[in-house]
């Protein structure tokens, strides 16, 4: 090891302390140097700015249709459910379910027909393909993930439900993702 | 270091000989200083004034030219202006923005969102060199983008003072310095006007301020004057956004490394001690390398 | 940097590396036990800094990297973004910037050390030679990476410096076309002075660990320009050289922070905050500060290709210089004639960058032409000769001898320290 060639000087304790408050500086200084150097890889403030909310016009949504838009880059499905869409939703047994969640837990009330999703695959990440599948909901192409009409899985890898984005009604034909 | 010396004053003779040489081309005078409240280590923005500035540049300056590096969010943060993000959205739905294809595939103009950045009065540089018969240059960074020859020795004083407002000084003097008869001799063609403190003194520009153009409601007066001096300090902001923070952390920094820096000092002087005191008896050490002449 | 047989390790795991890949005795033998010259002073810290510099351009570097985009169009706003946008960008922008120039200041004071106490002489020759490649790569770089923002001076420093190689006859326009990649600076000179502004960094780090390794076979020099002789001459480099490299980089530090928190722009030049235009150059085109010798001496001389070749000599002079100096003294300390023309040489040095700042008119030509002079004169006649003609001091017997003496050699009138018997 490091051989400190040393005389025994009076205070050996108030070198010590010196040593210490040396090293303790240096450290703090360099952990306090790491801070920028770690915080610049977070999204910048124009990506925050660009991931901010967006709005989106129901109007011209056809029974039956669903509408993809990108939100924080994400895909977002709008479905503007059928009225057998929205029983088939419902009239199911929760728990036997894989991911157990009533379909009123899956819309905003009042507001059954509106199923938003966020368009990404909860196995591996590939959007899933609307109005395919057993259920005429959802099909994930990649590894044969089948969605129902609420957006829930039912066969398949996947192990959780589509995930919903943040969203509310501010109007009845207008919805504010984000 | 008789014969050193002596060589060392020639060259700086040679040197102070050669300066005045120069000094008779059409160099500008020096643009008077001005005090800036965001000048020196512990200078901040005045809000008042950016957001006077910002006034101005709206209802002068963006017939012309561009602020294309800024968002209006900024105009919200920290540092800043110091609007709230409602007033900062407020004037970003003023603006006409391009917005994204529709669905027919038709780009058509919507009102700016806080994410977008001021747009350009032109899509690019020919049109409006068609328009004005020159490019009004972009002003996001034009703080930065302009200075004047300091001299010697004022810039080794600039080190000590951090003088860093060359830019400011300049466009201020710029915005007054028109002249409505040129000097005598000094020919302008028409469509330009003399400028004392443009290079060349011709310029395209037209004098963009007059007294009252612009109404203040803090009472700061109205004049050609302040419009120059608040428009300088907005477009200083526009350029260096981050300058409060940067004067911050620096401080913070500078005095951390001064004490560490007295903290090495004694470490190192410690740790020396014992080879000083005592140079020629040191304890054993592990053997060296050295066997050298 | 022999296998040193004492390192021995007392934690389990460092016992079994040591067994496979034996870095803790590297480090151990080349940065804790290593024999140093007691007696090094303060221009001595400065390879450690220029390590430390190394690596902050390195790491800022990289992280910029990460956020900057290469094409004309777009890279000027890149870095706007990156100030106003990016966390922390506008530091990590200002300490690259500055960081150039410290690295460049430190790399002078390095060299001027070098050369005022002797360290390229036998048989430290290798060791000066990798130093002026590191020099060189140094430049290289540093052009490169200006040229990155894309204002104004980036745009016609880079068509200026690569037009110098027109000069070359017969093959010069190729070769200038070769650089561009076209028939102007433009976008695949952007990309390619992008990729090799990445590049040349490691290629500096590798050079760097060859420039340590020939340090350590030969030793430090010292200010006194005589060989360790016994341990006695010698202290173990931790705690001792580590202590005052440590302290000298925080001071450096201070004077780094100084610019890049208040003056940031204070070396650079306002037209580079211009976005580059292929139609407009600039009224007066300057490279940064720590190019301004060498522009000056560019310009001095009337004619294009030996202006160019003179640029090149001025640098590559330095490679003979081991070779160029006579002398059998290192240290100038023992050296009182050349300790004046080495002075000299700093001033015109000095003189010189400041001549490359101004317009090449008037009196500052005949004053460039006059320094030029004496910069390869210094080299290819004053040192020659004053290697043959000097009567230089007498050199101590040991270092530890002019420790005692407080520096100062054997017959100089200075008394011994109170206490200590000589």
């Amino acid at each position: 090891m490091a051989h400190v060639t040393t005389m025994s000087s009076a205070e050996p304790t108030r070198r010590d302390f010196l040593y210490i408050a040396t090293a303790s500086l240096a450290g703090i200084g360099a952990a306090a140097t790491l801070v920028p150097l770690i915080a610049q890889m977070n999204p910048d403030a124009s990506t925050i700015a660009a991931g901010a909310p967006i709005e989106v016009d129901l109007s011209p949504i056809a029974d039956g249709q669903v509408i993809k838009v990108f939100w924080r880059g994400k895909p977002i499905y709008i479905n503007h459910r059928t009225q057998k869409q929205i029983e088939e939703a419902q009239n199911v047994d929760v728990a036997k379910l894989p991911d157990p969640q009533p379909d009123s837990a899956r819309v905003k009330a009042g507001h059954d027909q509106w199923q938003v999703l966020i368009a990404i695959c909860t196995h591996l990440g590939c959007i899933p393909i609307a109005h395919q599948g057993p259920y005429d909901g959802y099909f994930c192409p990649c590894h044969g993930s089948v969605y129902d009409t609420s957006g829930r899985i039912r066969q398949g890898p996947a192990p959780l439900n589509l995930a919903l984005p943040p969203y509310e009604f501010v109007s009845d034909t207008k919805i504010k993702i984000g | 270091m008789a014969s050193a010396r002596a060589i060392i004053a020639l060259a700086v003779l040679l040197a102070a000989l050669s300066a005045p040489a120069r000094a008779q081309m059409e160099e500008p005078p020096a643009p008077p200083t001005n005090k800036w409240s965001f000048a020196g280590p512990f200078g901040k923005y005045d809000r008042g004034q950016l957001q006077r500035g910002l006034k101005v540049y709206r209802e002068v300056c963006q017939v012309c030219h561009g602020l294309k590096l800024v968002a209006f969010r900024t105009l919200a943060d920290p540092g800043g202006p110091g609007l709230t993000t409602a007033q900062a959205g407020a004037i970003a739905a003023e603006y006409q923005v391009k917005g994204e294809p529709d669905d027919q595939g038709e780009v058509k103009d919507r009102p700016g969102r806080l994410a977008d950045t001021f747009p350009s009065p032109f899509p690019n540089d020919n049109a409006a060199r068609a328009r004005y018969g020159a490019v009004p240059p972009d002003l996001s960074v034009i703080a930065k983008a302009r200075g004047y020859e300091r001299g010697f020795p004022r810039w080794v004083g600039d080190i000590f003072t951090q003088y860093q407002e060359q830019g400011v000084d300049y466009i201020t003097a710029l915005l007054h310095g028109y002249k409505d008869t040129p000097p005598a001799g000094v020919k302008i063609p028409p469509g330009s006007f003399y400028n004392e403190y443009f290079p060349g003194h011709t310029i395209v520009m037209p004098p963009p301020l007059t007294d009252n153009r612009v109404e203040y409601t803090d009472g700061a007066p109205m004049t050609v004057e302040q419009y120059a001096k608040d428009i300088s300090a907005f477009l200083m902001w526009t350029a260096e956004p981050h300058l409060e923070a940067r004067k911050r952390i620096g401080m913070q920094v500078f005095i951390f490394l001064i004490v560490l820096s007295a903290l090495l000092y004694f470490t190192k002087k410690k740790v020396w001690h014992a080879v000083e005191l005592h140079p020629k008896e040191l304890k054993p050490r592990p053997p060296s390398e050295y066997p050298r002449a | 940097m022999s296998g040193h047989p004492t390192y021995q390790p007392q934690n389990g795991f460092m016992k079994w590396m040591e067994r496979r890949l034996p870095i803790g005795g590297l480090v151990y033998s080349s940065f804790i036990v290593y024999p140093t010259p007691r007696n090094l002073n303060y221009w001595w810290t400065f390879g450690g800094i220029l390590a430390f510099m190394l690596g902050v351009q390195i790491v800022t570097g990289v992280i910029l990297a990460m956020h900057y985009t290469p094409q004309v169009d777009f890279a000027f706003n890149s870095v706007e973004k990156i100030m106003r946008d990016v966390n922390y960008g506008w530091l990590l922008r200002y300490l690259h910037s500055n960081g150039a120039s410290m690295f460049f200041l430190a790399a002078y004071i390095h060299l001027f050390r070098g050369m005022y106490y002797g360290s390229y002489k036998e048989p430290r020759e290798v060791l000066w030679i990798l130093g002026v490649i590191l020099l060189l790569l140094m430049i290289m770089t540093g052009f490169m990476g200006y040229v990155l923002p894309w204002g104004q001076m980036s745009f016609w420093a880079a068509t200026v410096i690569t037009n110098l190689f027109s000069a070359i006859p017969l093959v010069g326009e190729s070769i200038v076309t070769w650089l561009w990649g076209g028939y102007a600076v433009g976008n695949p000179t952007l990309n390619r002075f992008y990729s090799l502004h990445y590049l040349l960094p490691f290629v500096i780090a590798g050079v760097v660990v060859l420039h340590i390794w020939a340090l350590h076979v030969a030793g430090q020099n010292n200010p006194t320009g005589v060989e360790p002789k016994t341990d006695h001459d010698t202290v173990a480099f931790t705690p001792y050289a580590t202590i005052k490299d440590s302290f000298l980089m925080a001071v450096f530090c201070v004077l780094f922070a100084w610019f890049v928190f208040y003056i940031p722009n204070f070396l650079g030049h306002p037209d580079n905050y211009i976005p580059a235009n292929p139609a407009v150059t600039p009224m007066h085109i300057v490279p940064e500060w720590y190019y301004l010798p060498f522009y000056a001496i560019l310009r001095a001389i009337p004619n294009k290709l030996l202006g160019v070749m003179a640029l090149g000599a001025s640098i590559l002079i330095l490679v003979f210089l081991p070779w160029l100096d006579t002398s059998k003294v290192r240290s100038a300390r023992y050296r009182p004639l050349y300790r004046q023309f080495f002075w000299v040489f700093v001033i015109v040095c000095i003189g010189l960058g400041w001549l490359g700042g101004k317009p090449p008119e008037g009196n500052y030509v005949l004053l460039a032409r006059i320094f030029t002079a004496y910069y390869f004169a210094f080299f290819l006649v004053i040192l020659p000769v004053l290697g043959k003609v000097e009567k230089t001091k007498p050199l101590p017997n040991s270092i530890l001898e002019s420790v005692l003496r407080k520096g100062t050699p054997l017959g100089a009138s200075a008394p011994p320290p109170k206490g200590v018997k000589v």
